[in-house]
């Protein structure tokens, strides 16, 4: 093949799925030339499986990328068609914002704003090689030859890398939504140092609108006071356009899937990728779980300008005629008609513990990886780590440091060290329980965590940091006020403490003291207050949960603080850990892996006991003792 | 890097049949080969393979013969420490002992610290830090009874028992999480009701092994016994015939004790710290009086009461205040002793009798009745108790499980106070670290596994 230079980039992404999309727009918004790959120009922020943003825990990531200055809550904004607030009165560290979003629009919208901007070329080709010397990323080649330099690529390729698709018993290689998958760059990868391993991942069935019975199905309507995903989205004029539906398998459903399971590829071995536990085919959940004498699936519209529904919670890999049958055995599907099968897809992915926290690989320097091909699955989870290997590429052009966040900063920061530190044996899905600072890490507060950071690196305007100094400085005050006011105990004060369920004051109480009572808010104490002042609605939320959850966040703070403290104790970086006597061979093998920067890195490895965290603790105090002498 | 091979007498430092030194580290081959010369066998001990043992003679470094002996050579990581190790079991003695490690340490060997096998093998992963907690309890206690409850840990009843809690806290966690994580799928709601159900449990679990702490500190620093009784009923007396030896000062002058004397003797397995009090009467005597007022403090803070009554004279005022002391006592375990029983009965025995559940007669003058304390002692410390079956628990581990406690309790009154999940899970959260720490385990991951192995979620 005749191999022929077109250009120079700064930095190169390959893939525009939600992972690249981020990398590419966060980094030639920090000023740097950069170029985006993807195979095809229709397929750039596509949906393939789920046409919805958001949801527990991948909401709070929405979010934080919002607050950094990333693109996707801005855009899921623009073009969602119903939108709820998960988990409501289940407490404020879940509430969990998930819409439903116009799979083409946002498709069709993400693509203009990339096309709009500054320092970003948007390339259809099929990148076949990476070319790296001396352990350093030199530049990239398409599969038609054409060579450009660059100093950084970002690898995002999700499903499309060797990508097979499993229907029953026919396989063939393709990549998701019939697009062409990417052949060569495995190989290439393989070649400069990246160690390869295969995951599988699924998606329902589409079908036509008319061929359901909406009369037989539970319908879920969204919000009536909706709330944007972005902090520069004005809380007026969003609306539910659509609503979705609620269906149940029964026992024939499930006797139709067991008594064809045999035709499954998944069953039969002919896949070998690993596939998530959290996000299981219906055939895996049928089996596995063969007590449930039913499993809920969602039937939720692709989109306005489509008849297209999908079926949430039925992935499946079984053969076509068989999903038919299963399909139609649920009430208000009997007479289904299914417009795009359903199947189950193979593809290449590294193993993060070969990564940074910076998303750079550890031995190939200027190589980023991003999204599913650093083994995660889900939207958010991609552009969440699009963003950070797109902002540390351009930090690293500009010659400025990189930055990491740490576990207790963000959803983010957790799914990167979970990623690095703790590796992942199936698609890693991030979920509320992930973190243990759930306190701190609302959906509500991801500015207050990230956006001074996101002012810092670049991508947070002067004029958007300012307003968001003078939300909290608002905050503060009004919160200091309120632990100084005092109000008398009146009937009235009483006659709603009472109707609340809660004691009655006999004399005068702070109003921070009533607000932590967990009957009474913020907003029912306002009658009383005689010096409340109108506030936004962002600047009350705020008030009324810092009040209330205030002795569990100090709580949570002391945990971050004891963390923090294993974190300083910093590991050298050139160690061989067969050097230290006393570790057990697993931690020896695992530590050598991940080469944890510090010891609260390394209590967090699996394998690395807490005896094993002795030893290092103890090993770490010896060389202080000897460079002392 | 444990840059040094440590030694030290492995059994008690008393004459007996045979001693052990053990000598464990990267060079403790080395040393066995150049103080042992075998006589069973060619090869030096380290030549020799893990788990065997050779017969032969231990010389000084001058090469003085000092003894002959069983050495039993042990290979990393297959001994107690996980290192290379080698035991020299030789003629009890202390004298022949000491000069054996005496050699040891003159061919290169360093004294071993406390603990220092046990922390060795704890670092080298030998031993979960339960296990481990439990070895250094047992090199520390000093009755057997102790020993036996120690050893109880080390095969994994305290971990197993702690890991119980920790799995009823963890499934409760992993049900939150799911709820919480999957509000589309078809979880069952977790009720306050449910919650607090299974926090009641486990906090009674948590309590009831926590209690275990108390006993065995009584095992393991001795009981802590206060013998009481009117002036010249012969508290001395019996506390120099537990004792063996003159420790009080003894004479027929009432009032002679003043201040608490203590002393530890040990009958059987149990060991007694014994206070000999001031005898308990009014007194216009300023030094007596405070020495009484002692007395009586001691009273409410002992484990034990051995009270004790003249056979030979009436009961009177101070015996009938004695006897209404012990009975508003709770928690003490009490022994009425009638003391003088070689002497003519003159005391009302009844009243004795239907005031106390253990009563015994002695003659501590005589030397009479020591077995039938221990029995009584066996019966109120070791039968009574089901003390062999409790589980032990030491001061760090009693430390974790009351935190453990702590939170939970917490969580109890925020549940019903109406306070939200998510404030709810950080507390349960913090309580499952406490019982994780003890049993080595960390808390997100195990949780996360709970939720997928008996969860289905997924869209």
């Amino acid at each position: 093949m005749e191999k022929y230079f077109i250009d120079d980039y700064d930095v190169a992404v390959i893939g525009a799925g939600h992972a690249g999309v981020e990398a590419a727009l966060a980094s030639a918004r920090l000023g740097v030339k950069t170029a985006l790959f993807t195979i095809s120009l229709d397929a750039i922020a596509n949906m393939p499986c789920n046409p919805s943003i958001g949801g527990t825990a991948k909401g709070h990531l929405v979010r934080e990328i919002d607050a950094l200055g990333g693109q996707m809550g801005k855009s899921a904004d623009k073009c969602f068609i119903q939108s709820r607030m998960l988990n409501r009165g289940k407490g404020p560290a879940v509430h969990s914002l998930r819409v439903q979003a116009d799979r083409v629009k946002y498709h069709e919208y993400m693509k203009k704003v990339c096309e709009d901007q500054k320092n970003l070329d948007i390339k259809q080709a099929e990148v076949a090689e990476i070319i790296a010397e001396n352990g350093a990323v030199k530049g990239i080649v398409t599969a038609l030859g054409a060579c450009y330099n660059v100093k950084k690529v970002i690898v995002a390729t999700g499903t499309y890398l060797k990508g097979v698709i499993h229907v029953g018993e026919v396989s063939y290689e393709s990549g998701p939504d019939a697009t062409l998958p990417a052949r060569y760059l495995s190989a290439s990868l393989e070649s400069i140092g990246v160690k390869l391993r295969r995951f599988k991942t699924g998606t329902p069935s589409r079908v036509h609108k008319r061929s359901i019975d909406f009369s037989r199905l539970e319908r879920q309507d969204g919000d009536e006071d909706i709330q944007p995903f972005s902090f520069e989205t004005p809380r007026e004029g969003l609306e539910n356009i659509v609503s979705c539906y609620v269906a149940y398998t029964n026992e024939e459903t499930h006797r139709v899937i067991k008594e064809n399971i045999h035709r499954s590829p998944l069953y039969s071995g002919r896949i070998h990728g690993v596939g998530p536990r959290y996000c299981p085919s219906i055939e895996d959940k049928i089996m596995r779980f063969t007590e449930r004498p039913r499993h809920q699936l969602f039937i939720e519209p692709m989109g306005l300008t489509t008849d297209e529904y999908y079926l949430q919670g039925m992935s499946s890999s079984l053969p076509e005629d068989v999903q038919l049958k299963f399909l139609r055995t649920i009430k208000g599907l009997e007479n289904v008609e299914v417009m795009r099968n359903a199947y189950a897809i193979e593809y290449d992915c590294c193993d993060p513990q070969d990564l940074r926290h910076t998303l750079e690989f550890k031995n190939i320097s200027g190589l980023y990886g991003a999204g599913q091909f650093n083994g995660t699955s889900g939207y958010e989870e991609a552009a969440a780590q699009g963003l950070i290997a797109g902002i540390n590429a351009a930090l690293s052009v500009l010659g400025r440091e990189q930055i990491t966040l740490p576990r207790s900063s963000s959803y983010i920061g957790t799914l990167i060290d979970d990623l690095v530190i703790k590796g992942c044996s199936d698609p890693y899905r991030m979920m509320t329980g992930r973190s243990e600072y759930r306190l701190l890490l609302r959906q509500d507060n991801a500015d207050e965590r990230l956006t001074p950071i996101g002012h810092e690196i670049g991508l947070i305007s002067d004029e958007r940091y300012e307003a968001f100094l003078k939300k909290w400085e608002q905050i503060n005050a009004e919160i200091e006020r309120i632990k100084k006011k005092t109000v008398s105990p009146t009937p009235e004060l009483n006659a709603m403490l009472e109707s609340r369920g809660t004691a009655p004051v006999s004399t005068g109480i702070r109003l921070s003291e009533l607000i932590k009572r967990p009957q009474i808010s913020y907003e029912d104490t306002a009658p009383f207050d005689d010096e409340r002042k109108p506030l936004p609605y962002e600047v009350c939320e705020q008030v009324g949960l810092r009040i209330e959850y205030d002795g569990y966040i100090a709580r949570q703070l002391m945990e971050v603080e004891h963390v923090r403290k294993l974190e300083e104790k910093k590991l050298p970086a050139d160690i061989d850990y067969k050097d230290i006597e006393g570790l057990s061979l697993e931690a020896i093998e695992k530590l050598n892996k991940v080469r944890p920067e510090n010891i609260g890195q390394a209590g967090r490895i699996s394998g690395v006991s807490p005896a094993d965290v002795s030893v290092l603790v103890i090993w770490l105090s010896k060389q202080r003792g000897s460079a002392q002498k | 890097m444990q840059e040094n091979t440590i030694a030290a007498i492995s059994t008690p430092r008393a004459a007996g049949g045979i001693s052990m030194i053990r000598i464990s580290g990267e060079n403790a081959l080395g040393i066995a080969d150049m103080l042992f010369k075998p006589i069973s066998r060619k090869e030096k001990p380290s030549e020799m393979d893990g788990y065997t043992c050779a017969y032969g003679r231990v010389f000084s470094k001058d090469g003085e013969e000092l003894d002959d002996c069983i050495l039993t050579v042990f290979r990393a990581p297959r001994s107690y420490t996980g290192e290379d190790a080698a035991e020299i079991s030789c003629h009890g003695g202390i004298f022949i002992t000491e000069r054996v490690l005496r050699a040891v340490y003159d061919c290169g060997a360093v004294p071993a610290g406390a603990g220092e096998f046990t922390k060795r093998a704890f670092l080298n992963g030998k031993l979960s830090l339960t296990q481990a907690e439990a070895v250094m309890d047992i090199i520390s206690a000093e009755g057997k009874a102790f020993y036996r409850r120690a050893a109880n840990v080390k095969d994994g009843a305290l971990f197993k028992s702690i890991k119980a809690c920790s799995d009823k806290l963890l499934g409760l966690l992993g049900e939150l999480d799911a709820w919480v994580d999957y509000p589309d799928e078809d979880i069952p709601e977790v009720s306050p009701e449910n919650m607090n159900t299974v926090l009641a449990e486990t906090l009674y679990e948590i309590r009831k092994i926590s209690a275990g702490y108390d006993n065995t500190r009584i095992l393991k620093s001795g009981i802590d016994t206060v013998i009481a009784g009117k002036p010249n009923v012969g508290k001395s007396t019996l506390m120099n015939l537990l004792a063996g030896t003159e420790k009080s000062i003894v004479t027929d002058i009432p009032g002679t004790t003043r201040d608490i004397v203590e002393e530890s003797v040990r009958l059987g397995d149990i060991v007694l710290r014994l206070s000999d009090t001031a005898g308990l009467r009014e007194t216009e005597d300023i030094v007596e009086g405070a020495g009484i007022e002692k007395a009586r403090r001691r009273l409410e803070t002992a484990d034990l009461i051995i009270a004790v009554f003249d056979n030979s004279a009436a009961l009177n005022d101070d015996d009938m205040r004695l006897i209404e002391s012990c009975k508003s006592l709770s928690g003490v375990k009490v022994i009425a002793c009638i003391n003088k029983s070689d002497k003519n009965s003159v005391i009302d025995k009844n009243i004795i009798i239907n005031s106390f559940d253990n009563v015994i007669e002695i003659s501590a003058e005589m030397g009479d009745g020591k077995d039938l304390l221990q029995d009584v002692l066996y019966k109120l410390f070791v039968t009574d108790s089901n003390i062999y079956n409790d589980i032990s628990v030491n001061e760090r581990q009693k430390q974790c499980l009351d935190n453990a406690g702590k939170c939970i309790e917490e969580a109890m009154t925020a549940i019903s106070s109406g306070t939200t999940l998510d404030a709810i899970n950080i507390i349960l959260d913090e309580a499952q670290n406490y019982l994780l720490e003890l049993t080595g385990e960390r808390a997100s991951e195990a949780v996360i596994n709970e939720v997928f192995s008996h969860f289905c979620v997924g869209k």
